[in-house]
């Protein structure tokens, strides 16, 4: 295991992102090719769950797109991710937060959380 | 064809110049050290014996710490054959530069067991028939193996079940995306037979 989180920093550029969790509003700029062009998308949505460990970490991200709802997963390590902005922080009680999807309207409002620093 | 002796480490993913994921195979390969020289004079045919992997003294059969006393090397875990190698003598050390970025090379390695298992599982089977309608234990089943009175018998090597993988496997033409001399490892794209820390043999 070693072996490979060596191997890791050594290959996969890591970039610095502020801390995120299940429950948290973010938005994800990246950069996409059309062509020969480049241009940078933002998706902003709730992250229901952020997945795995080092290099392949993942996070999944909701959002509804008019009533339909749409989901991106994200390997944290992509080179196509400029930047992340955390929007607001929710208050859930666990890490994964599938049951999410199943809510709309009023029920799918989540408790932002309070920091008093 | 010249190969190594290695270690499986475990998979990761890594990413391309374009910014694609790959997933890939880590190999921990070599060095290896030369045991023995097959000649056609003394043997019939041409082949390096290669060495890997540290072994105790003391579980190290006396036939064979003979054997790698004759190569001045300590004792090794596996020891294997390859064709193709020239110009190494016996206790020359062989390493990953032997590989380099890009080529196809074939992994061999002892697949993960799984036990007794059905054909399902074993040869992918569809199971026999459906779930309802008064059908009942014929889901995994294997349905018909042959003919009545003539042949009168079961062809040999119809897929039945039994003994599910822990068997050698062999995959093709795997590419090396990296190679590390520092650190004796390989990178290859794609999985492996095994699991993590099991002996495959790397063969260009």
């Amino acid at each position: 295991m070693d072996i490979i989180r060596e191997l890791q920093s050594e290959l996969v550029e890591m970039k610095e992102f502020p801390a995120f969790g299940a429950g948290d509003t973010i938005t994800v700029s990246y950069s996409i090719k059309e062509g020969s062009k480049e241009r940078i998308q933002q998706f902003q949505g709730v992250v229901l769950q952020r997945r795995g460990s080092g290099a392949t970490e993942t996070f999944t991200i909701r959002k509804m797109s008019g009533n339909i709802g749409v989901e991106r997963i994200f390997p944290i390590a992509s080179p196509f991710i400029t930047e992340i902005k955390v929007n607001k922080k929710g208050s859930v009680r666990r890490a994964r937060i599938f049951y999410f999807r199943e809510r709309t309207g009023k029920s799918a409002r989540i408790k932002e959380k309070r920091s008093f620093n | 064809m010249p190969g190594l002796i290695g270690r499986k480490v475990g998979m990761t993913s890594i990413y391309s110049a374009e910014g694609k994921a790959t997933p890939c195979t880590v190999i921990e390969a070599g060095p290896c050290v030369v045991t023995q020289l097959k000649t056609v004079d003394r043997d019939g045919y041409e082949a390096v014996q290669l060495g890997f992997g540290e072994r105790k003294e003391k579980n190290t059969p006396n036939a064979l710490k003979g054997h790698f006393k004759k190569a001045n090397t300590s004792p090794k875990r596996k020891l294997v054959e390859f064709d193709g190698f020239d110009g190494l003598n016996i206790g020359d050390a062989v390493g990953v530069d032997i590989f380099s970025e890009g080529e196809f090379v074939n992994i061999s390695g002892t697949s993960k067991g799984k036990g007794f298992q059905g054909v399902v599982k074993r040869h992918g089977f569809g199971g026999v028939g459906q779930a309802t309608h008064g059908q009942h234990n014929r889901l995994r089943a294997p349905g018909s193996i042959g003919a009545a009175s003539y042949p009168a018998r079961v062809f040999k090597g119809m897929r039945m079940a039994g003994q599910t993988g822990n068997k050698t496997v062999t995959i093709e033409n795997l590419q090396v995306l990296k190679v590390l001399t520092d650190k004796n490892l390989v990178v290859v794209k794609g999985s492996i037979p095994g699991a993590k820390g099991s002996t495959v043999i790397i063969e260009k």
